[in-house]
């Protein structure tokens, strides 16, 4: 008797391709290929049969032409003489800037209600229940909306706080004065903060049309120095400890070093606040219609940065509970047994063992705060959308392009974060060797 | 099945696409209902009534075209759009014609493919500001905030009046006339600036009408109008023949009283021919002869369109100024019907 042989060959037909396991796999994945590759290519030519018929055609060119418009919260110059090209960056940072806060605000309010819903307090612990439970809930797009319509319903008028004739006549004071020291004022408008002005800055120069001012980096290399000396200094005190059992004082080092150089080249550069205030006429009769000088934050902004971090805090909130009800009770009981109180053990053994259940979920956190942020076109809050995606696309008519360049940058951002995360990730899962 | 389904529907789809921009006059008569885009809410205008009927002088223009291609003026359909969806629902076929306050420009008539066949009215962009404020001039607005519809040629033309006085404004944008008034009303704007018959339209439907002003710069050309796709010219002269049947006919004193009588009675050749009584005109367009005549029926000439909406008896207030026919001064002339 033979044994089992090898498979025949050479006398291959072409029924075998369907009636032959081992063809039969490889031909349905062809077909299945082809397929999607002639619906592909359907769509395409669709899409140009319908672009012919309606006469037009896909073209990026509106990207170097005169924007036109102007743009209320920016992060690099613009003014109306500015390029389509150059709005979608202003508003590509401005929503880079308002996922970034909310990120981190969603972060740390996510964190703390976790960890206190977790709380032995009977009433912290109710507490974070009810406000994750009524937060979540609710759709993000109100929660948006309400903010935002507190702060334009609620907040006074800025003429609210001029100074007129009839006040000075009087001697009164206008109706809503400045809080914080006189120093911010908030309007139904927006939050007039007090900005930091340099009489003697040095300057700036232009990488890739974007303004990098000197003076910023010139402070940031400073504190890094000061935060790297300080690093020496505590590292030299620990080898003294070490070699001595005696560790020497430092505070006063570390606090001379931190603080001395940047004041001293803040005085250099002559740092001072600039206080918004409305402009002053004779008498000390205020004019003009809003605050002059320091920053401008409109409430498109804060409203939707506290709707999006109180929001997605929730998730956030849920997920860290989810982290530290995974590891086991054995380990708060094993850090107990050696005499570690609860907050050095929730923070030196459950945080960081819980963080590889917390990480993904946050990632998805992360992507979903930076898409929702679209949202913001409720109010009016000029981000990508509001720009490449609104207003240009509405004065150019390039729908097409416009939306699929949109979409490409999505991506591009939501795969950044991704990966970024997922190296985070990597960096805090359990080794297994 | 559920697959055969799906591609199935894909497949009409794309057809059903494709034909969207073949022949509209077909495609309404076939629908029997003109789907005509207008204004989410403009007093005067097209805004829905108690009943929520649009009622308005763009809403009449609608109606009179109804009434002209399906011979009733009941059979349109109003989808509401802001200055930002109008074009795209336009382009893309959800509207037969869009006659929502929009202004005739050079792109949009070439870049954007669209025909504006007639300016049913001849506008111009202004300001409004609370009187408290004491500006008398658009100049003053310096360091403002101003309250602007996106997606409009106010919009540009604001930057442009601004810049070229060398002075500053915080724009916020809104994305309708409602939003606008409500933002302005609540103070989030010094001032609102959109096309003047606009201002004068919102400033009727404000609670305090006396005491805000309307501005006297007008710091632009608006030429409104209804607008069709381009490349079908046969459905853009329909809508243009429709409209300027309402201005021969205020022309010819022709209103909705004396409809019938003239019908009967005249012996003009023109009148003869714009009412159907003579040669067969609506039949070049594929219409009824008597296409004209029922556009007339619905809400009487331009003329008596214009007093009953927008005119100085309502609430809005607005002269004929512009807007008069070429007989009395103004810009509103029609070819000859031969």
């Amino acid at each position: 008797m033979a044994m089992v042989s090898d498979a025949p060959k050479g006398n291959f037909r072409l029924s075998m391709l369907i009636y032959d396991t081992r063809y039969r796999s490889i031909t349905i994945q062809v077909i299945v290929l082809g397929l999607f590759i002639a619906f592909v290519a359907w769509l395409l030519m669709n899409l140009q049969a319908n672009l012919a018929a309606k006469d037009k055609d896909i073209s990026y060119n509106f990207l170097f032409n005169r924007a036109g418009y102007d743009i209320d919260q920016q992060l690099i110059p613009y003014t109306n003489d500015s390029t389509h090209g150059r709005a979608l960056f202003v508003g590509l940072f401005n929503t880079l800037a308002v996922s970034i806060a909310a990120c981190f605000a969603a972060t740390l309010i996510g964190v703390t209600a976790g960890v206190l819903r977790l709380s032995k307090n009977w009433i912290v612990g109710r507490l974070m229940t009810v406000y994750v439970e009524v937060f979540r809930n609710v759709p993000l797009l109100l929660w948006i909306l309400l903010a935002f319509s507190i702060f334009a319903q609620v907040m006074p008028e800025p003429k609210d706080f001029k100074v007129t004739q009839e006040m000075v006549d009087q001697g009164l004071e206008p109706p809503v004065q400045k809080i914080f020291f006189d120093s911010i004022a908030i309007t139904n408008r927006g939050t007039n903060v007090p900005a930091p002005v340099l009489d003697r800055p040095l300057g700036s120069f232009l990488v890739l049309d974007v303004p990098i001012n000197l003076s910023v980096l010139a402070a940031i290399a400073v504190i890094l120095g000061s935060f790297w000396v300080n690093s020496r200094i505590r590292a030299s005190a620990k080898a003294i400890q070490e070699d001595t059992g005696f560790r020497p004082v430092t505070w006063w080092k570390s606090l001379l070093v931190l603080i001395v150089p940047i004041t001293a080249l803040l005085l250099a550069l002559g740092f001072h606040w600039e206080i918004p205030a409305f402009a002053v006429g004779e008498n000390g009769v205020s004019k003009g219609f809003n605050f002059v000088g320091g920053i401008s934050l409109a409430h498109s902004f804060t409203a939707l940065f506290l709707a999006l971090s109180i929001y997605h805090g929730t998730y956030i909130a849920e997920a860290v509970r989810a982290g530290i009800l995974a590891i086991s009770r054995g380990q708060t009981e094993a850090a107990y047994a050696l005499g570690m109180r609860p907050n050095r053990t929730m923070n030196l053994i459950i945080l960081p063992q819980a963080l590889r259940v917390i990480v993904p979920p946050l990632i998805s956190q992360y992507l979903n705060i930076t898409k929702n942020s679209t949202l913001g076109m409720a109010i009016s809050y000029l981000d990508l959308k509001g720009t490449l995606g609104g207003i240009t696309l509405n004065q150019t008519g390039r729908e097409l392009e416009c939306m699929l360049l949109m979409m490409l940058i999505y991506l591009f951002l939501s795969l950044t974060i991704s990966v970024g995360m997922n190296i985070f990730n990597n960096s805090v899962k359990l080794k297994e060797r | 099945m559920k697959k055969s389904v799906f591609l199935g529907t894909l497949v009409a789809t794309t057809v059903l696409s494709g034909a969207v921009f073949a022949a509209t006059l077909d495609d309404v008569k076939a629908r029997g209902e003109l789907l005509c885009g207008a204004n989410t809410g403009l007093t005067g205008f097209a805004a829905p009534d108690a009943n929520g009927e649009y009622q308005g002088f763009d809403a009449a223009l609608c109606k009179a075209v109804a009434a002209a291609v399906l011979g009733d003026p009941t059979k349109v359909k109003f989808v509401p759009l802001t200055g930002e969806t109008r074009f795209t629902a336009l382009s893309s076929g959800e509207v037969d014609l869009l006659v929502r306050n929009s202004t005739w420009t050079y792109s949009r008539d070439s870049d954007l493919k669209f025909d504006f066949v007639a300016v049913n009215y001849y506008d111009g962009q202004g300001f409004m500001v609370k009187k408290e404020l004491g500006v008398a001039s658009a100049k003053e607005l310096d360091g403002a905030t101003v309250c602007i519809q996106t997606g409009t040629t106010t919009e540009l033309n604001l930057a442009d009046f601004f810049k070229s006085n060398n002075i500053t404004y915080t724009p916020v944008t809104v994305v309708d006339d409602t939003e606008a008034a409500n933002q302005y009303i609540a103070g989030a704007c010094d001032a609102y600036t959109t096309d003047a018959s606009g201002l004068a339209a919102t400033r009727a439907t404000l609670a305090d009408a006396e005491n805000h002003i309307i501005l006297p710069e007008i710091i632009s050309k608006e030429p409104l109008g209804p607008v069709v796709r381009h490349g079908d010219n046969n459905w853009g002269d329909i809508v243009r023949w429709t409209y300027y049947s309402l201005l021969i006919a205020e022309e010819k004193g022709i209103t909705k009283a004396n409809l019938e009588e003239v019908a009967a009675s005249t012996t003009d050749p023109e009148t003869r021919r714009l009412l159907g009584l003579e040669g067969e005109m609506g039949v070049m367009m594929g219409l009824d002869n008597n296409w004209a005549k029922n556009a007339i029926a619905v809400s009487g000439n331009y003329g008596e369109i214009f007093e009953a909406n927008l005119g100085t008896s309502t609430p809005i207030g607005l002269a004929r100024g512009l807007n008069a026919l070429w007989t009395q001064g103004g810009l509103q002339y029609a070819p000859p019907v031969r």
